[in-house]
């Protein structure tokens, strides 16, 4: 932890509940228009470069967004993109390994790198004098790495280790990992990311191998910079460091399609645990795989209208006004390879049931389909996501994720730029029809947990 | 807002669970010399690059009322962050546990001539965003809004009613407080959050540290509306607040809207001193059993005020022990060699009173004897030798390189205006801050780890299957 860490955070758990944050932004927070000069150019080589110039504060982010993630893999080696991540900092020719992230540290920098179903992304934000540094680091480890058995053998230990404490020893990791293997039906969005447990174990330094060398190329991958930087310069060093990288082959990337009206399903989970949760899941297009733009821009909508902020529909009505809830998130991924998901999960109130709770939320979802939704509710989501879009500008990082997100899944940065037009053109019949196309049971994934006796001793 | 927050703590996983990340800082580490220095083409130029600065302006006044403002004039972005801090954490919550936390979900819930839906409304609305939230020390009451007018003065209008004139309804009040009661039985199921209460009851004892800050399910039972009032009447004062800002308006706009906050507030007077907090007399461990694959392990100890003159050697050989995301000796050790734990850090948490230095890590039941006995021996071998050259060297490197960073947003800027604030830091905190760092030598920081920690007096904490788990 860094220095505003250690003198100015409150929080004990900052790190953490930083990255929560930080992905709620990613993917719930509606994107911005943004004012400042954003180009894009790409080498002949396929790498394509995006660059904003955000001059507030002498700092810039470099990102290296690969298009692979757990929704490329298959059956007996899922986890293999997040542990090839993890192995991205073991060390090429010119950086052995241990050194890249202590190098960054030296001049400076942060760095880290996440992995989802449609991306692994990596970065380092440094003052914008360290730019030179950034990339070549960058396309060293795009062309250069190795990957080595004892590493490998030491962190993929770090992974189980990883995996131990998000989500084996968290009753809600696990019922959530349950639930996405239960709504998904043939997708590889079913497992999880950081991979079953069986396949980590399993897991060997040669398939991973495999994997960096069919995934990891120039035309394969986005570099998105976005700070206190000039273009002109930076195409000049990405030239420099990325061009002689060779473009390669790339195998046929599945398309994440699900089947259409699954049939309803229901998981009953009982784990040792303390607070019994609902999650309630729907299968829906994204924008990449919805028939029209506005099939997706309607659910986003819906979305707002249900449970976006404490105005919206199941905060005031099943929170406060009916108390039958205690607490609940709803979500919709609209940025997607393939076909996504609207979930809710929930906490009932005390003296109420999951059952009780899910049918007050199916009782609010059925009221969209028929009830009117007021200019009021609408005006309402649109004032937070234009808000929204100035300050999520507040962050180089965040505008960067969004980037090289939308560059990742096919579609362009541009995207961000459209989207409140795009919203505000939706109406409440859009809203009604989407919701009585979507939320059906043939669509409906439930799950509940039920907390069974869990031993915790007292403090010896 | 608050909901959203016992959401986000409720519900989290549903956004966290397929995202995974290498490590929290990269963490990778070795020993000896950073070879690639020698190997890279670039390291020449940004080795000698100048190091950029921006410049940030902070003004300081009172108002007319005695609350400190500290205000930057930033106007690239069409908005506005204010932050109120007020000397009200959970420190103050005397023998009602949880108090100051449940103000902070009740502050919004309604005023004298507002309800709870139309505040929601107005915020909502305007597209601003409002946050209250209590930790040990410091209350805090955060507006973020667009700064054109038509939005800012109306979104101040409700923050100012919200902070000065609460009406803690006792309709809300039971729906917050079951709220509460899901959160506390939330905790109970995670042993990373049974560790961390642990830790600080067994560290703090009889010290207002020692509870958790969002109290206990029978600590909350016995807390009334009118506690809140109380507890509100005394410490919502202007002599016991901080106002921050930044964003683009005028110096003349910003001195009128925090005269205006302040103006609302009742004069009173600032909470007393924090006590100090009584070291420990011997060495403590502490176990929870728990069925949980990993042991949770604490190590610590209370070590530092805010205003210790070793705040900056602490700092910096922290960052060497276990802070930084780089060459630090604990994640050498365990994650790097050994592959024990996804992450191990230590942090020197500076408060009021004595703040906890602390090594935390989770790790499989069979391995945490192995744990803490390396955890041991690396604290144990830093008190007694410090840091080399070398590593405080890359140290100060390290935090002096990346202060760019910690400044590059308003939101970062506002934390750094409100601690400033709260902790009566001098004014030009940020523009010496390069200079402190660079004076810290070895010895300060083998002399402060010294003063500070012992390490035969350290208190353990352990939640998990227990420290004797058979190898699986």
């Amino acid at each position: 932890m860094r220095y505003a860490t250690t003198s100015f955070h409150i929080s004990l758990q900052k790190a953490i509940v930083m990255r929560k944050l930080w992905l709620v932004s990613l993917l719930l927070a509606p994107l911005w228009a943004s004012a400042a000069v954003t180009n894009e150019f790409t080498l002949a080589n396929g790498l394509k470069v995006v660059v904003r110039e955000d001059h507030r504060s002498p700092v810039v982010v470099t990102q290296a967004w690969y298009k692979v993630g757990s929704a490329y893999e298959s059956i007996g080696s899922t986890g293999i993109s997040h542990a090839l991540e993890h192995m991205m900092f073991k060390g090429t020719n010119k950086v052995p390994a241990g050194e890249f992230s202590r190098l960054v540290a030296y001049f400076g920098g942060e760095d880290n790198a996440f992995t989802t179903d449609d991306y692994t992304a990596y970065y380092q934000i440094y003052s914008n004098n360290r730019l030179p540094l950034a990339i070549e680091l960058e396309a060293d480890r795009m062309a250069n790495l190795q990957l080595k058995e004892e590493d490998f053998k030491k962190e993929i230990r770090v992974v189980m280790e990883e995996r131990r404490q998000r989500t084996d020893d968290s009753p809600q990791g696990i019922a959530l990992e349950r639930f996405q293997a239960v709504a998904m039906l043939t997708t590889p969005n079913r497992n999880p990311t950081i991979g079953w447990m069986a396949d980590l174990e399993n897991m060997s330094v040669e398939e991973l191998k495999k994997w960096y060398q069919t995934w990891y190329a120039p035309n394969n991958a986005t570099l998105v910079i976005v700070g206190d930087v000039n273009t002109d310069e930076v195409r000049t060093l990405v030239e420099k460091y990325f061009a002689p990288i060779p473009a390669q082959v790339l195998p046929k990337a599945y398309n994440p399609k699900e089947l259409t009206a699954i049939g309803e399903r229901e998981v009953k989970l009982e784990l040792p645990a303390k607070v019994a949760n609902l999650y309630l899941g729907f299968n829906v297009p994204s924008l990449t795989s919805a028939k029209t733009p506005k099939e997706a821009y309607s659910l986003r909508m819906m979305l707002g209208v249900l449970d976006e902020g404490l105005s919206a529909r199941l905060e005031s009505r099943l929170i406060r006004e009916k108390r039958i809830l205690t607490a609940v998130n709803s979500a919709y991924n609209l940025f997607a390879r393939g076909d996504s998901l609207l979930t809710i999960t929930a906490v009932p109130a005390e003296g109420h049931t999951l059952e009780e709770a899910k049918a007050a939320i199916l009782a609010e979802l059925n009221s969209l389909k028929t009830d009117a939704i007021s200019d009021d509710e609408l005006k309402r989501v649109y004032a937070s996501i234009l808000a929204d879009n100035v300050f999520s500008q507040d962050s180089i990082s965040s505008q960067a994720n969004e980037i090289g997100m939308l560059e990742s899944l096919g579609l362009s940065w541009r995207i961000s730029d459209e989207l409140p037009d795009n919203l505000k053109a939706i109406t409440a019949d859009d809203i009604r029809q989407s919701a009585q196309q979507w939320l059906v049971p043939a669509n409906m994934t439930t799950l509940y947990l039920k907390p069974t006796t869990l031993n915790v001793g007292e403090a010896k | 807002m608050k909901l959203h927050t016992l959401s986000c703590c409720l519900l989290s996983f549903c956004l966290s669970a397929n995202v995974s990340y290498a490590a929290p800082e990269g963490g990778v580490v070795t020993e000896g010399p950073l070879t690639s220095l020698d190997k890279l083409e670039t390291i020449a130029a940004v080795k000698n690059a100048p190091s950029p600065r921006r410049n940030i302006a902070i003004q300081q006044w009172q108002t007319s009322n005695g609350t400190k403002v500290l205000f930057v004039h930033a106007t690239e972005l069409p908005m506005v962050d204010v932050r109120l801090l007020f000397d009200a954490g959970s420190a103050r919550d005397g023998a009602q546990f949880g108090l100051a936390s449940l103000v902070s979900q009740m502050l919004d819930e309604g005023t004298a001539t507002r309800s709870t839906n139309e505040i929601a409304a107005t915020f909502e609305n305007l597209g601003a965003s409002f946050h209250a939230a209590s930790y040990r020390d410091m209350f805090l009451v955060d507006l973020r809004v667009l700064s054109d007018s038509a939005y800012l003065d109306p979104a101040l209008e409700v923050f100012t009613d919200i902070v000065a004139h609460p009406s803690f309804p006792d309709a809300s009040f039971n729906r917050i407080f079951d709220g509460a009661q899901v959160g506390q039985q939330q905790k109970k199921q995670s042993p990373s959050a049974q560790a961390g209460i642990l830790f600080y009851q067994q560290l703090y004892g009889n010290h207002p540290y020692a509870h958790p800050p969002s109290g206990t399910a029978d600590s909350l039972k016995k807390i009334k509306t009118d506690d809140l009032r109380a507890f509100h009447q005394q410490y919502f004062v202007a002599q016991n607040a901080t106002i921050a800002m930044i964003g683009d308006m005028t110096d003349e706009r910003a001195k009128a809207i925090a005269e205006k906050i302040s103006s609302q507030l009742p004069k009173g007077q600032a909470a007393p001193k924090q006590v100090a907090v009584p070291p420990l007399i011997k060495a403590v461990h502490k176990h929870i059993a728990f069925p949980s694959q990993q042991t949770h392990i604490m190590v610590g100890q209370a070590s530092m005020r805010r205003d210790d003159k070793d705040y900056e050697a602490l700092y910096v050989g922290n960052e060497i022990l276990g802070g930084g995301g780089f060459g630090s000796i604990l994640m050498k050790e365990l994650r790097e060699k050994r592959g024990l734990t996804y992450g191990v850090y230590s942090s020197v948490v500076p408060m009021s009173a004595e703040g906890p230095f602390m090594i935390s890590l989770s790790t499989r039941s069979d391995q945490t004897q192995q744990s803490l006995d390396l955890i041991r021996s690396s604290l144990r071998d830093f008190i007694r030798n410090g840091a080399t050259e070398t590593q405080i060297a890359e140290a100060k490197d390290n935090i002096l390189g990346s202060f760019p960073l910690s400044t590059s947003s308003n939101a970062s800027i506002l934390a750094y205006l409100g601690s400033m604030g709260f902790y009566n830091l001098p004014a030009n905190y940020l523009d010496t801050f390069n200079d402190r760092i660079n004076k810290v030598t070895a010895k300060d920081i083998r002399e402060a780890f010294r003063r500070h920690l012992n390490p035969d007096k350290m208190l353990t904490v352990t939640v998990g299957q227990g420290v004797n788990v058979a190898k699986k």
